[in-house]
This record gives C-alpha cells, structure tokens and sequence, in this order.
C-alpha cells in the first residue's frame, strides 16, 4: 500500500502537464482555427538546399 | 514564398467555390496603424481549402513591403500586415484578381469579448474535465475496494479527491455560482441555483465525511456536475459567438467607404461611421449612399428599390432627400449628409427597431420554461426527502446525506444540455447550407410560426428587370443594346443582359430622367422614355418600358417585368403543405405586386406599403394571435423585421435588415426558407424529446434517491448516462435528412 504514496502523486502530476498544455495552448489561440491548421499542414512551402 | 507559382484560374483551385467577384470603393479608411506598420482586416468570400491559403497567402506576402499575411481559414479572416508606402486597394485587387470576393471588415469590441467568454469557459471545462477524470479514478478504487479498504486509506483517498475537487469547484464553478448569486439578489431563482446548492452541499457533506473516516464521499459527482453543465455552457457560448461572427461578417461584406469633400476641396475616402451631419459627400454612379443626403448639385437618376420597395428609378435633383441605401446610376451627385437629422427615415426605423428589440428580448426560451418548472420541484422533492426521514426516524445526518444524493441525482445535467447541443447540431448543419443563424432561439421561434410574410422586390422577385418578349424585338435588340451598354440604368442593363455582349456605340449622351442619344451610322438614335423619342403615352401598362428610335422611323418597345426568383412558385407550394399561409407586403407600386400575388395564388397581398403601414399590419396579426415569419430585404422591411415572431434575411440585404432579422441566408435561392423551417421544426421536436428524457430519467433515478438507494457510484452513472444519451438523440441524424 505504501506504493500509493508515490503512485498517486505521480498520475496527478502527469494529469497536471497535460492541464496545463492545453490552458497554454487554449489561451496561444490554438483552437481559433481549426479549419485553417488542418489545411495550412497540405502547404507546399518547404525549399530545399541547393 | 515570393518564387511560389500562382496558378492562373481564379477562384478556389480544389473547385470547391466558384470565382467571386467584388465591387469596392476606396479601402484606405480602413486601414489601422501600429507602430510603422499598417494593419488592414478583410473578410474574404469563397476560400475553402489549403490551396486558396497558399495562393492568398503567398501572393500578398509576394507585394513589396509586406510583412504577413495570414488568413482565418475557419472565419474567412485576414489580417495584412505591411510598412511602407503600399496602397491598401492593391492589397485588395490582388486578392480580388485571384477571384475571391473581399471587403473590409471591422473588428468590434463585442466580438472579442464574446471569443474571451469563449476561451475562458473552455478552460474551465478543462480543469472540470482533469479534475473529474482523476477523482473519479480514485472513487473507482474506493469502491472496488468496499469492504476491503481499511478506514485509514479510504479516509486518505477522500482527502486527496477533495484536495482536487474543492479548488476545482471553486474555478470551474464560479460560472454558476456568480450566475445564482445575481438572480438571488434580483430574487428570482434559474436553472444555476439548485446547481450551486447541489455543489456547495455535496462539497460540504464530503468534507465532513472524511474527517469522520465516514464510507460516502460525493466528491467525483459535484465534479462531474460541473464539468457536463460547463459541456452545455461552452456549447451555447460557442453558438452563439459563430452566429454572431457569421452575421457580423455578412454586414461586413457590406462595410463601405464614402467620399467626403473637404472644405478646402480635395476628397477623401471615409467609413460609414466617420460622416458627420453637414458633411458634403461625392456620389459616384454605380455607388450606394451609407446615409440620408439631400442632393445639393448634380443631376441623375436613383434606385430606390432597397429604401422603398420601388422598382422604378426616381428623379434625384438639387433639394431632393434620398436615403441611406439608395444606388446612384447615372451621373456623380454631391450632397449634404443628415445622418442625424431626426426626420430621417433611418431614425424613423431605429425607433421601430428598438420596439421590436423589446418585444423579442421578452420571449422565453423552452429551456427557460423547463427550467421555471423544474428548479421549484427539485427544492421541493429535496426538501420533502430530508423531512421524511426525519420523520421516520433517521438522524440528522443520514436524513441530510439522502437529501443532497437526491438533489444530485435530479440535477438538471441533461436538462442543461439538452437545448444547447440540439441548437449547435442544427445551426452547424444551416451553416453548411449557407444559412446564418443568429441565436439558439431564433430556432425555436422560427419553428411556431405559421404565417409567412414576404416582401416582393429583392425578396420573392429578382429585384431587377428582365426583358420580357425577347423574340420580337430581336431585330433592332443588338443595336438599342449598343446604345445601352453606355448606361448603368437598370432598364439599360436588363437590355444589355439580353443581348448579349457586343459594341459600344460611340459618344453615347445620357439625359438624367429622359433617355440616351447616339449617333449610328450617322443616323441620331435615341432610347428611352416615350416622350424622349417622340411619342404619344400609349394605354398604361404594368410593364416597365423603354423606347427605341433610329432618325424618323417608328419607334419599337421594349418590355420588362421584374421576374420572380427561381423557385418562388415551388416555395409558396412547399409553404402551403407545411400549413403555412401566405401574404405579401410591398412598397413597389400594386400592379406589380398583383401579378406576382397571381403568380403564387396568394389572395392576401398589399402594394405601396410604407414602413409604418408593414409594422402596423405585423401588429394587427399580432394582435389576432399569428405567429409571423417575415422575409424581407430592404430598409423599409428592418422595423417589421424586428417586430415579427421571427424573421430572415437574404445575403444580399440592407445591413439594418441583416441586424434585425434572426437568420440570414446567402445565394439566390428561396428553398432556404423551406429548409430553415424544417431545421427549426426538426430541432424543436429533438429538444422536447430530450427534455422528456430528461424527465423519464428523473422519474426513474428520484425514487432511488428519495428512497435512499442512491450511492455515490449509481448517482455517478445515473447522471453521466443521462447527459451522454441527450447528446447522442442531438446528433442522431434526422429523417428529412437536413
């Protein structure tokens, strides 16, 4: 049962880096346009070296 | 990205929209400074897909001194940022050349505080969500562990569940606290005051559980409460936030300049909301006016069609008024601004408009009405719960543990999203019709209408003239068009659309209010009225006309009508079965609008309606208990608008239509109305089905409850199970397949 001390405390620390991942990415406008992201990935705008 | 290829067809390359064109003034009044660099928003029509963004995209950033262009895919946003000497319209004609349409668009406060309440509830039903998720792990421990757990590890795990909920409630939860403790103040009671009783009690009871090492912690279920009623409250925020961007952008499209003249005498390019009253403003033809004006020089002639309803052009001279939303279309006119003179017609419509705001702000939503019935009951169950087991005996604590499990248990989860899901689902499917809903309720109100009241120019006809017997008048069809391709009168137009392209005659002269002259192969030829070409009025006829006169021959005539839009006949038909009855209200003159009430076989019509006769009308109709759906466009439709039961607006309206109408509908075709109502019709039965799911579910958990079965772990699926089934009944696809 001791192994609970450490097991809990480590599954809300990992459920808290993902809280605050999504807080950073909801408050960086990650989510205002989801259409365009889906879209802007398809953009050839890549250069290659010469 | 300034070697990328833009590819030569216009429009969007996957084909997904066809090529817009835009018609814009000056665009500079637009443009905001930051710093050296310059700002510029336009909303752009008809990029769907990655290859319009890379195509916009790298051909703006392409112009010299421009620093980003991004565009708002989801929205139809885009912002240009630029230093440097660029002229804003180039910014525009290239976009425009790409074949999208564009206009300006301004960015408003409301807006943006609208995108916040967004962004904020959408955090909040984050942390809703990692809080339940975890507490409700632990409660699954706890309770596979009954009997088994010693009372120490248990009381353990309730402390670490309540270390999670406590301050997640307080964040998460402060939206309906904040929400109950504004109505309470006023002394009224919603939807938000069982729920923050039900929080507030669990969170209290669990805490003291714990402390005494007690079996029942109620942790998991007030956070689960919160995070299915904050699913409910994004969803509505996020509805109504699109439907306004939507409507927004619609008036947007429409945001134009206008050319002031100095006082020193040079011109400058203004928004609509920079004209002051006195100001002297310079009317290109082709142009429309933004506000009321009083024509101090020139000569030309004006449609109306948009103020009034009136198809025919009017005179427009020294001294005459014209308002806001007439089309100047012959000569450039100069003219005194009375944008807030308060005889105006458009002060006379933002009166009737604030009395149709009123009457609209008093309707109750059914959510509401549920609501008003169901927060009493819940009190009531709760509070005969506690007395009972009172009664019969059981202690203080026992009687109390009962009473908030049923309160939990009856708290409204599917009852909050049951409208909200239902509306989302129906709007997003409108949206993909090209039809823009404003509000969730607009929905409900559009669905109990079942009297259908049109406007006929713009509306139910195509808003211009068509020639009518194109055959005859082939012969000499070519050459009066040569005539009138010089001319941007409607009538002019119409003959020109029928011809076809062609020549040009040389030095055409345009007479305001009279006709053209020309010169073809040297005979004097004229078009135009019938005294223009010499000759007597004929009989009246209810057609509109224009004479055609080459030297001394005999004059030929052109007939026009203005033709009802596609479909018009199939709508007044698919209206009928649907048990709506039908009515027309115009301004345009009556026999005009009896042949297009024959044409539809409507008996009740009116012609030369003002806007104070359409309003007066809406409320005898009222008053006779209908429920009215107006359709209109023009400026003389906005009070009406506002005052029916509900009402829309087609893409191409007045912008004070566009506001006062709960729906606006983009492309030509009226089948947007039969698919509105339907929508409406279909989204009102799935909302009622959901709240009697709702109450089938009570009927079911309360006695649980009541009778004191209700244990932490089948208060926890009870609820979740009630609120995933209204979601799914909301997007279950529906048999009219809309």
């Amino acid at each position: 049962m001791e192994m609970l001390a450490f097991l809990i405390p480590i599954a809300l620390f990992l459920g808290l880096i993902g809280l605050v991942a999504f807080i950073w990415a909801a408050k960086t406008g990650q989510f205002d346009d989801p259409e365009g992201d889906a879209a802007r990935i398809l953009i050839d705008d890549d250069h290659p070296l010469p | 990205m300034s070697d990328a290829t833009i590819t030569v067809d216009r429009g969007c390359p996957s084909g997904l929209s066809p090529a817009e064109s835009s018609n814009n003034g000056d665009v500079s009044a637009f443009v905001s400074e930051r710093g050296d660099k310059r700002v510029l928003n336009l909303a752009v029509r008809g990029a769907k897909c990655a290859g319009c963004l890379s195509k916009i995209e790298s051909a703006l950033t392409a112009l010299p001194g421009v620093v980003s262009a991004r565009l708002n895919l989801s929205n139809g946003r885009l912002a240009v940022t630029w230093t440097g000497e660029l002229n804003p319209n180039v910014v525009v004609s290239t976009v425009s050349a790409l074949g999208y349409g564009v206009s300006p668009f301004d960015n408003d406060q409301s807006q943006r505080q609208a995108e916040n309440e967004e962004r904020s509830l959408l955090i909040a039903m984050g942390v809703a969500a990692f809080a339940a998720a975890n507490v409700m792990l632990l409660s699954i421990s706890i309770w596979a562990g009954h009997g088994e757990m010693g009372e120490q590890t248990r009381r353990v795990m309730h402390a670490i569940s309540g270390a999670i909920a406590i301050p997640t409630a307080l964040f998460s939860g402060r939206v309906f606290f904040a929400s109950a403790w504004k109505v309470l103040r006023s002394g009224h009671a919603n939807m938000d005051v069982p729920i923050s009783l039900a929080i507030t009690l669990a969170l209290g009871i669990s805490v003291v559980e714990t402390i005494r090492g007690g079996e029942h912690a109620y942790f998991d279920a007030s956070v689960m409460l919160i995070f299915f009623l904050l699913i409910g409250r994004f969803l509505d925020a996020r509805l109504r936030r699109r439907t306004h961007a939507a409507a927004h952008q619609l008036a947007a499209l429409q945001a134009q300049s206008a050319t002031r003249l100095q006082p020193d005498g040079a011109a400058k390019s203004v928004r609509a909301g920079e004209i002051a009253s006195g100001d002297t403003l310079l009317v290109a033809p082709g142009e429309r006016l933004l506000v009321d004006m009083e024509i101090i020089d020139g000569e030309s002639e004006a449609d109306e069609s948009l103020v009034s309803g009136e198809s025919l052009p009017r005179m427009a001279v020294p001294g005459v008024k014209l308002y806001a939303g007439t089309v100047n279309l012959t000569q450039s006119l100069r003219g005194r601004a009375l944008a807030a003179a308060d005889d105006s017609l458009l002060s006379e419509i933002s009166r009737m408009l604030e009395a149709g705001e009123q009457r609209r702000s008093a309707y109750r939503r059914i959510a509401d009405k549920a609501v008003s019935l169901y927060v009493p009951l819940v009190h009531t169950t709760a509070a005969l719960t506690f007395i009972g087991w009172m009664l019969a005996g059981a202690g203080i604590r026992e009687a109390l543990m009962i009473a908030v499990s049923t309160l939990i248990i009856t708290c409204p989860c599917a009852l909050a999203l049951a409208a909200p899901v239902v509306q989302v689902v129906a709007s997003e499917r409108l949206f993909s019709k090209g039809i823009y809903l404003k509000s969730g309720d607009a929905l409900e109100r559009i669905a109990e209408c079942d009297h259908v009241v049109f406007d006929k120019t713009g509306t139910l006809t195509v808003g211009e003239p068509v020639l009518v017997d194109k055959d005859a008048a082939s012969p000499s069809l070519e050459r009066a068009a040569r005539l009138a391709r010089a001319s941007r009168h409607p009538l002019s137009r119409a003959l020109v659309k029928a011809a076809g392209p062609g020549r040009v005659a040389p030095h055409v002269k345009e007479h305001a209010g009279l006709g053209l002259t020309a010169e073809l192969d040297g005979i004097e030829c004229r078009l135009g009225s019938a005294e223009w070409v010499g000759k007597e009025i004929p009989a009246m006829s209810s057609r509109l006309q224009l004479w055609y006169a080459e030297g001394d021959d005999a004059p030929i005539l052109f007939e026009f009508e203005d033709a009802l839009r596609s479909g018009a006949l199939q709508i007044a038909e698919a209206l009928r079965r649907r048990g709506a009855s039908i009515e027309i209200l115009s301004g345009d003159r009556e026999d005009a609008v009896r042949a297009v009430a024959d044409k539809l076989g409507v008996s009740e019509w009116r012609a030369g309606a003002r806007p104070s006769d359409k309003v007066e009308r809406l409320e005898a109709l009222r008053a006779e208990g209908r429920k009215v759906l107006m359709v209109g466009d023009g400026l003389n439709d906005a009070g009406s608008l506002s005052l029916a039961h509900a009402s829309l607006a087609p893409g191409g309206a007045m912008d004070v239509s566009q506001s006062a109408s709960d729906a606006v509908y983009t492309g030509g075709g009226l089948e947007a109305i039969v698919s509105m109502i339907d929508a409406a019709r279909g989204a009102r039965s799935r909302m009622l089905q959901n709240f009697s799911l709702a109450a089938g579910y009570n009927l079911i958990a309360v006695p649980v409850a009541v009778a004191g079965f209700a244990t932490p772990l089948v208060a926890a699926i009870a609820m979740s199970a009630s609120s995933v089934i209204v979601t799914l009944n909301a997007l279950r696809p529906s048999a009219r397949g809309s």
